[in-house]
């Protein structure tokens, strides 16, 4: 969509002790898209957005955002590019309402006194600017909200902070048919405003509904990053279990699983 | 990313205006809900003070038993206001009670054996406060044994302290006058009625400041006529409490006058409303309600959860140390038994029948207070009744258990209608 992306990384290596969990790995994030991030379990997901967020140090590899290159040691830096994570377990207090919860740890002050009506005007500004209309008042609890609710009211949190970047783990895991929809509908609406979107999931569905590029992972490393247009559901599948899938993918075997090739054949013929 | 023109059909618009009697509709669908809040307290010390008032009616009534009142809960309750911010967080302070008696050894210590001025005593036992929570609250977080292990042995080890202090069974007279003045003098009737004005005025300027400022932006607020009958209910309670109070107490007034508030009745007051202030009003306040809530999310938040959780084992021995100076200053000296006995017992009881969640998270420094006159009014009612210590213990240890059962019941209740 444009011509720099907002985030690239570049040869990103991490291991924790002996395990290389991610190796040499590429992503390019673009504002205005949802680029969706798949892979199986351990494929090193998780552990791409904890470096990218600034959880977790990288051991070697370059982060380039808006096209200068830059350091993430820590969540603080990365919020203060407007990097923003929604996390898989949502990260809400359930004790605070809606509004204390988008504001936490942030809060508006006036002297030392919590400003409560700049931040209800913002939050509601917030929702409204995202056509959130579910939540009926913002001095609820969280606790009250639904599943569909709570992630929403977590996307919002993290808009809230004139990201550029949002990142989200897992949105839908854990919820029904509609409330995914409306999610989705979000997570759209997110990259149609402008923001760069980072979407992880294991669900092709969502990855087609929603994603403008889909980025695999598999075994640590980068297989592939295309545009969703240019390829299948079977393909998608096969890059995530085979890391290879026709002319996409690795290319040569790096010795991780001994004998790669076997599989990866057994499977796509498996699948077609 | 929006402008204020989209506010107007968002979220905040779709509630319905509010009324007195939406607003009662609200508050009783959050009870029924399971957010009961510091209704059982209330509505416990009605039943109590009724009973009592039906048995003993000559004694509980008079004038004078009400101002003992006061003065008998006051240790408790500045404990159980500290307790109630370890509690936030889900942990305990089993230690408070003989954190209190250690204080109160140092301040008889200082203003009698060594003789310095009684502000001197006080800033060293409250000091003495703030090193004991440090301490407590360095081994919880950082190295990271439960808050239970950690105050259960400062519970043993500063029981030894104050024997030590007060040498082994002895006890230090506490005689300075300001000192003494804590917890057994009065003001004096005007001043009494002085600062129950500024209290009701004070208290009327916030409110309709907050009130018109919501308006001002467009923002939902409670109605003006439930502001007012706020207003109202203080001014009623505090009138009536200082009118009873400045009635002439003495059996002879011959020999000696005693009429007015206990000067033990504004500190309280005063630090409740300090603490209510840092805890609904500061975002230091918000991030304890967030590390009570969900340690993990705070901690995402880029909330220093470490910081938090010393801190409130710091407050809490600091108020401890301020109910071990009235608890010296109500017996006029510091014996071994200071703060022993069943006085950490009576705090964390007074903490959790005012409606404070064992589970963190949830709870008021009002309830501290609400509860502490629950269990002043029972330790009072049972003894003026006649019944022995065997009965009252009993008798306390039920209700606490009933406002334990009352708090896990409503969460469960809450649980299930999803307010929670």
């Amino acid at each position: 969509m444009s011509a720099t992306p907002l985030l690239e990384l570049r040869g990103i290596d991490k291991s924790f002790g002996p395990v290389q969990v991610l190796r040499d790995v590429a992503l390019t994030v673009h504002p205005g898209e949802v680029t969706a991030l798949v892979g199986d379990n351990g494929a090193g997901k998780s552990t791409l957005v904890k470096c990218i967020s600034g959880i977790h140090p990288t051991d070697a590899g370059e982060f380039l955002f808006n096209g200068e290159p830059v350091h993430i040691g820590s969540p603080r830096d990365a919020a203060g590019l407007g990097i923003e994570v929604v996390y898989q377990d949502l990260a809400l207090c359930d004790n605070l309402d809606i509004v204390q919860n988008m504001f936490l740890g942030r809060e508006k002050r006036s002297g030392i006194v919590l400003d409560e009506p700049t931040m209800e005007q913002l939050a509601a500004e917030t929702l409204a600017g995202l056509s959130i209309r579910t939540v009926t008042s913002l001095r609820q609890h969280v606790s009250s909200l639904s599943g569909g609710q709570r992630q929403t009211v977590a996307i919002a949190k993290a808009v809230l902070w004139n990201s550029k970047l949002v990142i989200l783990d897992e949105p839908t895991a854990a919820l029904g048919v509609a409330q995914t929809a409306q999610v989705l509908e979000l997570v759209r609406r997110l990259a149609d405003n402008g923001l760069a979107v980072v979407l992880i999931s294991h669900n092709m569905n969502d990855v087609f509904a929603v994603s403008d590029r889909i980025a695999a992972l598999y075994l640590g490393q980068m297989v592939a990053q295309v545009r969703t247009t240019d390829i299948t559901h079977a393909q998608v599948v096969e890059l995530i279990t085979a890391g290879r899938s026709g002319a996409l993918g690795l290319t040569t075997e790096t010795g991780s699983n001994g004998d790669g090739t076997q599989p990866a054949d057994s499977i796509s013929g498996g699948l077609r | 990313m929006t402008t204020t023109a989209v506010r107007k059909d968002g979220p905040a618009a779709v509630t319905p205006p509010p009324s007195i009697g939406g607003h009662a509709r609200t508050y009783l669908s959050r009870v029924r809900g399971g957010d009961v809040g510091a209704l059982p307290a209330v509505l416990g010390l009605i039943v109590l003070c009724t009973v009592f008032a039906v048995m003993q009616p000559s004694s509980f009534l008079s004038a004078g038993n009400f101002a003992n009142l006061f003065t008998q809960g006051a240790a408790v309750t500045l404990i159980a206001m500290g307790l109630v911010f370890v509690l936030l967080l889900g942990e305990i302070d089993l230690s408070a009670g003989f954190a209190s008696g250690v204080c109160a050894a140092v301040l008889a210590n200082v203003v009698t054996v060594l003789g310095y001025p009684w502000w001197v005593a006080v800033l060293a036992a409250i000091a003495t406060g703030l090193v004991i929570g440090t301490t407590l609250g360095l081994l919880v977080a950082k190295i990271g044994i439960p808050s239970f292990v950690v105050t259960l042995a400062g519970f043993l080890a500063f029981q030894g302290i104050v024997l030590l202090l007060v040498k082994e069974g002895t006890n230090i007279s506490v005689r300075d006058n300001v000192l003494v003045a804590i917890a057994n003098r009065n003001l004096t009737p005007a001043l009494g009625w002085a600062l129950a004005v500024l209290a009701v005025v004070g208290y009327a300027a916030v409110q309709l400041l907050r009130h018109r400022n919501r308006v001002a932006r467009g923002l939902i607020s409670d109605p003006i006529a439930v502001v007012a009958l706020r207003i109202a209910g203080l001014a009623v309670i505090l009138g009536a409490a200082v009118y009873v109070l400045n009635l002439e107490r003495s059996r002879n007034v011959l020999i000696s006058s005693l009429k007015g508030v206990p000067i033990v009745v504004p500190i309280i007051a005063v630090l409740l409303v300090v603490w209510t202030f840092v805890l609904q009003r500061t975002s230091y306040g918000r991030h304890i309600y967030a590390v009570g809530g969900n340690r993990e999310a705070a901690r995402r938040a880029g909330i220093d959860v470490d910081r938090i959780r010393i801190s409130v084992f710091m407050i809490c021995s600091s108020m401890a140390a301020v109910g071990g100076i009235v608890a010296a200053s109500r017996a006029n000296s510091v014996d071994p038994n200071t703060g022993g006995s069943n006085v950490l017992l009576y705090a964390v009881g007074a903490a959790v029948i005012g409606g404070t969640s064992l589970f963190g998270g949830k709870g008021r420094v009002l309830d501290a207070v609400l509860g502490g006159a629950v269990v002043a009014v029972i330790e009072n009612g049972m003894g003026l009744m006649g019944y022995s210590a065997g009965v009252k213990y009993v008798v306390t240890g039920v209700v606490l258990l009933l406002a334990a059962s009352v708090d896990a019941l409503s969460r469960r209740r809450a649980a299930a209608t999803g307010t929670r």
